[in-house]
């Protein structure tokens, strides 16, 4: 029962996914609004509590060396989607992060490569997809994963394949990883989410706009072309039509 | 050949002329990586400004960014096409409740600066440009932190009219969510909106 009704999710899910343009991504708001309220809760209650007793307990060197230890191994993966968008000389900067950062910073917990200027890129399988030109499709919010779209999701399970924790085979050891990795972006988090509760009018629409914002802005290692000239005043057909918000809960 | 030299050392003169002409003006990034600097320097070594001193960091707000904002630019386009559709008593009190959203949460930020520092990456425009974008980082614990601004010509200097964190321009992100609450409520449903924002978070402060 609850088998077929996921996958019946799943197709209605691909099919609206295929509805969605650069003028409306988000054909699945109604579904997307529960499951962010969702998260919205198990946020509340579980999540934000576990990450602000983590930043609390936790001594702030020890907090970075986590962090850095989850972002040493994800230079790797970073690596690998640099040369398969072709860019070679970015690519063998993340290496030579990840072999720095693994001998000289204790394997990984301290950025070495940082301070001898090398950057992260950071890159994920996402943007590699968005790099090729496979676009955007629609906006979709998943059960504590958070926002993401179409293409995103499918980059996910790869990206999640080239985590640490896939690499150990104990499962204890895996979901403790798994469920450091967690708190330790959560705790990382929590002053921007504190500034987003301030400054949206309707949380869900502003997280969905920066997500897609920030992730064309990635795929464009920070400097996407201009999609419009931000100045509706000179020129009123530009302003993107806005869709008809549906009252959430 | 000696029209040729002519040529190259009247070229060379335009050249100069013209670099002198552009020093003559402040150039917008090290505009930005001025007054960066000069905002981060006072929250250093301000304690009171750390702990989160409400007073001393609007003074401070008041003295270094209000004056560099082009606020009525910013609303207008955040409100976008319904921007003409607003009485003039509108407009003044959509611009005034956005700017002190905006100015709330700017100081709400400032409290958090602790060892960061502003590096500015190269500019790309010409002199002649009245609209530049200055892209900037903010370096400190961590990864850093993309910041860039979208600048006006003012007379002889700058004022900002976009600012874009990690990725995200602001005016776009807000013009996304003025549509929607204009579009269900109004205009005025927008403004009663912000009011209450901004009511509930003074009084949560104080």
């Amino acid at each position: 029962m609850r088998r077929r009704r996921l996958a019946a999710l799943l197709c209605s899910v691909v099919l609206l996914a295929g509805c969605a343009t650069a003028q409306r991504p988000d054909p699945l708001e109604p579904v997307n609004r529960q499951v962010f309220a969702f998260n919205e809760a198990v946020d509340q209650v579980v999540l934000k509590p576990v990450a602000l007793a983590y930043e609390a307990v936790l001594p702030s060197p020890v907090q970075l060396a986590v962090s850095n230890f989850f972002g040493n191994v994800r230079d790797v993966w970073s690596a690998v989607n640099l040369f398969l968008q072709g860019r070679i000389a970015d690519g063998f900067s993340d290496v030579m992060r990840f072999g720095t950062n693994t001998v000289f910073g204790f394997g990984g917990v301290m950025d070495v490569a940082t301070e001898l200027g090398f950057e992260r890129h950071g890159e994920d399988f996402g943007q590699t997809l968005g790099r090729w030109g496979v676009p955007n499709g629609a906006y979709i919010v998943w059960p504590i994963l958070g926002p993401s779209t179409l293409r995103d999701s499918i980059g996910l399970p790869v990206d999640m394949q080239a985590s640490p924790e896939a690499l150990v085979s104990v499962s204890l050891a895996r979901n403790t990883m798994t469920g450091l990795r967690l708190v330790s972006t959560r705790a990382g988090l929590l002053s921007a989410t504190k500034l987003i509760d301030e400054i949206a009018l309707d949380k869900y629409a502003f997280v969905r706009n920066a997500y897609l914002q920030r992730r064309r802005s990635l795929v464009y290692d920070g400097n996407p072309p201009d999609e419009e000239e931000a100045d509706p005043v000179a020129d009123p057909a530009a302003a993107p039509a806005s869709a008809p918000a549906p009252t959430g809960p | 050949m000696l029209k040729n030299r002519w040529t190259s050392l009247i070229a060379t003169a335009a050249l100069v002329l013209a670099t002198a002409v552009a020093h003559a003006q402040t150039a917008p990034d090290a505009w930005i990586k001025q007054i960066s600097g000069e905002v981060i320097d006072t929250v250093k070594s301000d304690k009171a400004i750390q702990a989160g001193d409400t007073r001393k960091i609007m003074t401070l707000v008041d003295a270094k960014i209000l004056p560099n904002v082009n606020f009525l630019r910013m609303t207008s386009s955040a409100v976008g096409r319904y921007w003409r559709q607003a009485t003039p008593e509108q407009q003044a009190r959509l611009q005034e409740e956005f700017k002190t959203l905006l100015v709330r949460t700017y100081a709400g930020a400032l409290t958090q600066v602790k060892d960061q520092s502003v590096e500015l990456k190269p500019l790309r425009a010409k002199p002649e440009d009245t609209e530049v974008l200055v892209r900037s980082e903010v370096k400190g614990k961590g990864d850093p932190i993309q910041l860039d601004y979208r600048l006006e010509k003012a007379g002889d200097g700058w004022k900002i009219y976009d600012v874009n964190v990690l990725g995200v321009w602001l005016v776009e992100t807000y013009r996304a969510s003025f549509a929607q609450e204009i579009s269900a409520s109004g205009i005025d449903g927008l403004i009663t909106k912000l009011a209450e924002k901004n009511k509930a978070a003074a009084a949560a402060k104080s």
